[in-house]
């Protein structure tokens, strides 16, 4: 007779003391974050919320207001467009110093890989001290160097974006298969061409969808960034909050949301052109 | 005396979990000459392959690989010497959304200024030579198209095709014939014999199949738990040889039909 065995999942236990320390480092946290749901749904609160937006109804449709909104959108895409921009070519050389699978001096290793290791160290130092700030920070300071307009956030954009570009490039590639890359580096090709013809074939859609997505919040951000005297249509919705005028700022969010759409639409025309 | 291509030096190797996978290995090889490794998976056909080709350091001992040793040059020699080293690798390593002639001329890429490989990205410097070395492949039809869309066998010729475009001093070949038919593997084989032998070039092939190292090689390395069993010319190698050899598999020779099935 065969005797039955039960076997039982050796992770189990893992699992559940993970799912239970996450829940009880979540907990105090929403309490520190003053999250209260039901806030939201009293009575008083319903009317100071309602009362609130209809101020923003009806939309400002007025030609002299829209031709001052196309204006700003255009400054605004320029700003996020020229930001990501230098961003890429920031990122570009950063993210292809720290990728692990086009470090040549990691193979055996070979002479010189501490050198080599020093400088990965320190350009993901460089990237950190980037992307950790702010851009509103870097906004506030540039704004002081180049005074008041679009260069300042442009500068901004291209700063913190390009930490955070070079970072997500560098993990996009780690995931990639590194084979092709390895294979090429063996028969002596350098770092460049091993990302050109090893990983870019594979890495290529998810690298502009991120990037486009990257614009996409550098629009968002440019609108911050117009808070602080950056330019574009933050600027303009600055001056229309502080006038009070909820049309304007309806008119401006709505805006927002078609660019927000057309980069949507231009993530997908590009990702179908790489597939 | 002929030019030494590559020798081993009481050369051993431990993968990083601990692991030895190769043991005192003594052993040269002369500018010319074709040799085929054999031996039950796991006896470190691929690490000893590896070792050659530069893309493993030894645990200990030392290796001279075209009369340097690569582990003590600047990275720039250590990078020129690789460009005269070509390896078939056993899971073909290019992206499959390449086109075959771009990985195929990706095997000059350790010999090409940067801006050759990046105009080649643009519009491909050289067609007739990837052609070339694909029609010995019976494969120049499949010049243009996507690597995606062949097949296991047609993906591992373009493998070998980048190789002979690359034209390497020392020709290494892990498993190269692994995923084709009798035929194909019998025309692949002597394809690199062939371009070895033109070229001067060593030729190194570790197989599965034990008939295929027979029918074609003048040199038999085999290899068991990491050391060298024998190193024997082909005519001398005995079936008793060969059945102590894989002991491990129940003395079952692997030969190219069960090759094919088991695979």
């Amino acid at each position: 007779m065969r005797r039955m065995c039960h076997f039982r999942d050796p992770d189990a236990l893992r699992r559940f003391s993970v799912a239970v320390i996450g829940l009880a480092i979540l907990w105090p946290m929403m309490q520190l974050a003053q999250f209260d749901i039901f806030a939201l749904f009293e009575d008083r609160n319903l009317v100071v919320f309602s009362n609130f937006l209809i101020q923003f109804f009806p939309p400002n449709l007025q030609t002299s207001f829209l031709v001052l909104v196309l204006k700003a959108t255009i400054e605004t895409l320029a700003m996020a467009t020229a930001g990501i921009a230098l961003a890429m070519l920031m990122a570009i050389p950063l993210g292809l110093i720290i990728t692990y699978s086009l470090s040549i001096s990691r193979i055996g290793p070979a002479s010189g890989h501490r050198i080599a290791r020093l400088g990965r160290y320190l350009a993901r130092m460089l990237m950190l001290f980037l992307r950790g700030i702010p851009e509103i920070v870097w906004a506030l300071l540039l704004v002081r160097v180049f005074g008041l307009g679009p260069i300042a956030g442009v500068l901004a954009i291209a700063i913190t974006y390009g930490g955070m570009l070079a970072k997500v490039y560098s993990e996009i590639l780690e995931t990639e298969n590194t084979l092709p890359a390895r294979a090429l580096l063996i028969l002596g090709s350098g770092r460049i061409n091993a990302f050109l013809y090893g990983l870019l074939p594979g890495a290529s859609q998810e690298l502009a969808s991120y990037t486009i997505y990257r614009w996409e919040c550098a629009v968002r951000a440019s609108v911050v960034m117009g808070f602080v005297g950056a330019g574009g249509l933050g600027q303009l919705m600055d001056q229309s909050m502080k006038m009070l005028n909820g049309g304007e700022v309806s008119t401006i969010l709505i805006v927002f949301l078609l660019l927000v759409l057309l980069a949507d639409y231009i993530s997908l025309i590009i990702r179908r052109q790489l597939a | 005396m002929r030019k030494i291509a590559f020798s081993f030096q009481h050369v051993s190797f431990s993968h990083s979990n601990g692991k030895e996978a190769l043991k005192n290995i003594n052993i040269s090889a002369s500018a010319g000459e074709s040799i085929a490794i054999i031996g039950s998976s796991g006896s470190g056909k691929t690490s000893f392959l590896n070792l050659i080709a530069t893309s493993l350091r030894p645990s200990t001992g030392s290796i001279t690989v075209l009369n340097v040793d690569p582990w003590s040059i600047s990275k720039g020699r250590l990078q020129s010497l690789r460009s005269q080293i070509g390896l078939v690798h056993q899971a073909v390593p290019i992206p499959p959304r390449q086109r075959v002639i771009t990985a195929v001329l990706a095997g000059r890429l350790g010999q090409w200024p940067l801006w050759k490989s990046l105009l080649s990205l643009i519009y491909p410097v050289d067609i007739a030579g990837p052609q070339l070395c694909l029609q010995k492949l019976d494969l120049a039809d499949r010049l243009f198209d996507r690597c995606d869309r062949l097949s296991g066998g047609q993906l591992q010729r373009v493998g070998v095709a980048r190789v002979l475009y690359q034209a390497p001093h020392l020709l290494l070949a892990d498993e190269p014939v692994s995923a084709m038919d009798p035929v194909l593997s019998d025309l692949t084989i002597q394809c690199l014999l062939e371009d070895a032998r033109t070229r001067d070039a060593c030729f190194v092939a570790s197989l599965h199949a034990v008939d295929i190292a027979l029918k074609w090689f003048p040199r038999i390395i085999g290899l068991r738990d990491g050391e060298i069993f024998f190193d024997l010319p082909a005519t001398d190698v005995s079936e008793s040889l060969l059945e102590q050899l894989y002991a491990s598999e129940r003395g079952v020779l692997p030969k190219q039909g069960s090759a094919n099935t088991s695979s």
